[in-house]
């Protein structure tokens, strides 16, 4: 059976937006008849993706290929890209600007939270020229 | 009992087969089918959105009346809070409590009183019970229904404490047999609600096997009688002092009255059904998780704006904020710092998603989502709901499900008719044109 695929463009610019995507993937899920869990750890993972494209990314795409077995995330971004991955990756390091902490965001949990509740996750990322995040959820 | 009992109704006759309804469901619970709105029982969480936007007043709340309390021997009132915001010029509660006798009830007893137990149990649960954080109220029975059809994650976050009115209900009638040695079941415990969602909470309990409540009374329906019988309260008659309630026991009532009842700062309430779902997706991405209380209720303002109120919710409001101005900040305390387990649910909530699922397997759901995929791209996309169905995309979800076919789509039918106009054959065109069309169309 082939995979569904859903494809979403997030905007740079419009915080109200920011969230969508993610809601609509977690909607397709629901209906599908994932476990609960599964669901809500592929929601979470890809909100937070999301919400870095919207703050650091200015905006992309976002593509999810969901099979009964896994769920695997690309999120496509042409922002300034990652200096330093492992930096990036520690809990608590942010590089949001302050009119964005203001809006509760850039707490410096967005990767690390990507992580925590993926199975997989790749990034490639070349600054100048954007960063893309692959992720994996299986389900057991 | 049927599985799924619901008090919200439809009367057919009255019932036009316009699409209000079916845009207002936050579940969408409703299409129109075969000129009439049909309830999807399995989806319906008895929010009362539908008795409201109703321009036909097709949609009610099946409820009891006033003779139904001719089954018992001794009959309890338990007025909601919101039933004393709905009276002009009412400076003392006891007035309306004092009146309720009149229209058959043996005693009363405040479900506001309850409601004040509820909160110092709600603190000690908060304090001892270390709940998964948001920890949501279960107090609005249309929000604990709506976390359980399209929330199924969030059940652990929903305090397991009793409705006010549970408590109230359970209070009263060992009051009642204490004080008259009858036998509980000759005791009837009636509710004066301004909810559907909780008259269908007597029925079909959630978090406990039997409901203490025997029947609900609407607001709306004993408004006129109590009026009557306050009116003949004169006012220089001694009234006795049955309100035993602060303005905790009140500020249930309206939105925020609970979450500040728990005197927790770091709570937050949220009123109205797509309010609440906004929240309740926010708790979901996990952006709520240092708050330790929410506060929901499904209806606009609080219990206030039921459907099955009198007044204005904001009237109201208003109203219940001049009338507890002088009251005592709450007049009942638990005795003990233990919350007795009798004042907890006894049975967990159990999730109720199955219906938003579009199949038993993913397999065949994957199925069924392109195939959704491949009509929606046959649709307008300008969810008219000409067809019966909230939107397109609930329309292909019905046409995927079997429930009904393509054709009910009119800017389709519309499409398709110009494409087989030289078609002589009738049966090629029974086919393909939807049912309401076909007399039109041989007519022309």
């Amino acid at each position: 059976m082939d995979p569904i695929a859903l494809h979403y463009d997030v905007s740079g610019t419009d915080f109200t937006c920011a969230g969508e995507a993610s809601g609509k993937i977690k909607k397709a899920l629901k209906e599908l008849g994932f476990p609960t869990s599964i669901t809500r750890n592929v929601a979470i993972a890809v909100y937070e993706g999301e919400i870095n494209m919207v703050i650091h990314g200015g905006g992309g795409v976002i593509d999810a290929e969901i099979t009964p077995e896994c769920i695997s995330i690309t999120l496509t971004d042409q922002g300034p890209g990652i200096p330093d991955v492992s930096l990036a990756m520690q809990e608590g390091y942010s590089t949001a600007p302050d009119n964005v902490r203001q809006l509760g965001f850039g707490a410096g949990m967005g990767l690390p939270n990507i992580k925590k509740y993926t199975d997989e996750m790749v990034i490639e990322t070349e600054v100048g020229k954007g960063t893309t995040i692959k992720l994996k959820v299986f389900v057991k | 009992m049927d599985t799924y009992f619901h008090s919200v109704r439809l009367d057919k006759d009255k019932c036009r087969g316009c699409t209000n309804c079916i845009k207002r469901c936050p579940t969408q619970a409703i299409r129109v089918r075969n000129g009439k709105a049909r309830i999807i029982k399995e989806r319906c969480i008895d929010c009362g959105e539908c008795i409201r936007v109703c321009p036909h007043h097709a949609k009610y709340a099946s409820r009891d009346s006033l003779e139904q309390l001719d089954s018992y021997k001794y009959k309890i009132a338990l007025p909601a809070p919101a039933l004393y915001g709905q009276f002009n010029n009412l400076d003392d509660v006891n007035i309306i409590l004092n009146a309720l006798p009149s229209l058959g009830f043996d005693a009363v007893f405040e479900v506001s009183k309850a409601a004040e137990l509820i909160s110092d149990v709600t603190r000690l649960y908060l304090e001892k019970m270390n709940p998964p954080k948001p920890a949501i109220s279960s107090a609005c029975p249309a929000v604990v229904r709506l976390i359980r059809v399209c929330f199924p994650e969030l059940i652990d976050n929903i305090i397991l404490v009793n409705a006010p009115v549970e408590e109230a209900g359970r209070l009263a009638r060992n009051r009642a047999v204490a004080k008259t040695g009858l036998k509980p079941e000759e005791i009837g415990v009636f509710f004066i609600s301004p909810c559907p969602a909780k008259i269908t909470s007597f029925k079909q309990p959630i978090g406990t096997d039997k409901s203490n409540i025997d029947g609900a009374i609407a607001i709306n329906d004993i408004y006129p009688h109590l009026l009557k019988a306050m009116e003949k309260i004169d006012e220089h008659d001694e009234l006795v002092a049955l309100h035993e309630s602060g303005v905790i026991g009140i500020g249930w009532a309206t939105s925020g009255g609970e979450a500040s009842g728990t005197l927790n700062d770091n709570a937050l309430a949220a009123d109205g059904i797509e309010n609440c779902m906004k929240i309740l997706e926010e708790v979901e991405r996990g952006n709520l998780d240092s708050v330790d209380f929410i506060e929901l209720n499904a209806c606009q303002g609080g219990c206030v704006g039921g459907s099955l109120t009198a007044e204005n919710p904001f009237i109201a409001k208003s109203r219940l904020m001049k009338l507890r101005k002088y009251s005592p900040v709450s007049c009942n305390r638990l005795p003990t710092k233990e919350i007795p387990s009798e004042m907890l649910c006894s049975v967990p909530i159990e999730p109720c998603d199955d219906v938003m699922k579009l199949a038993d397997n993913v397999q065949e759901a994957m199925a069924r989502m392109s195939r959704m995929e491949e009509l929606l791209k046959t649709f307008p996309g300008l969810d008219c709901g000409t067809c019966g169905a909230p939107g397109c995309k609930a329309l292909a979800e019905d046409v995927v499900r079997g429930f009904t076919t393509e054709h009910d789509c009119v800017f389709r039918a519309r499409q398709e008719l110009q494409d087989i106009e030289n078609i002589e054959n009738p049966e090629q065109l029974e086919k393909i044109i939807p049912a309401p069309f076909r007399e039109t169309l041989k007519k022309d």
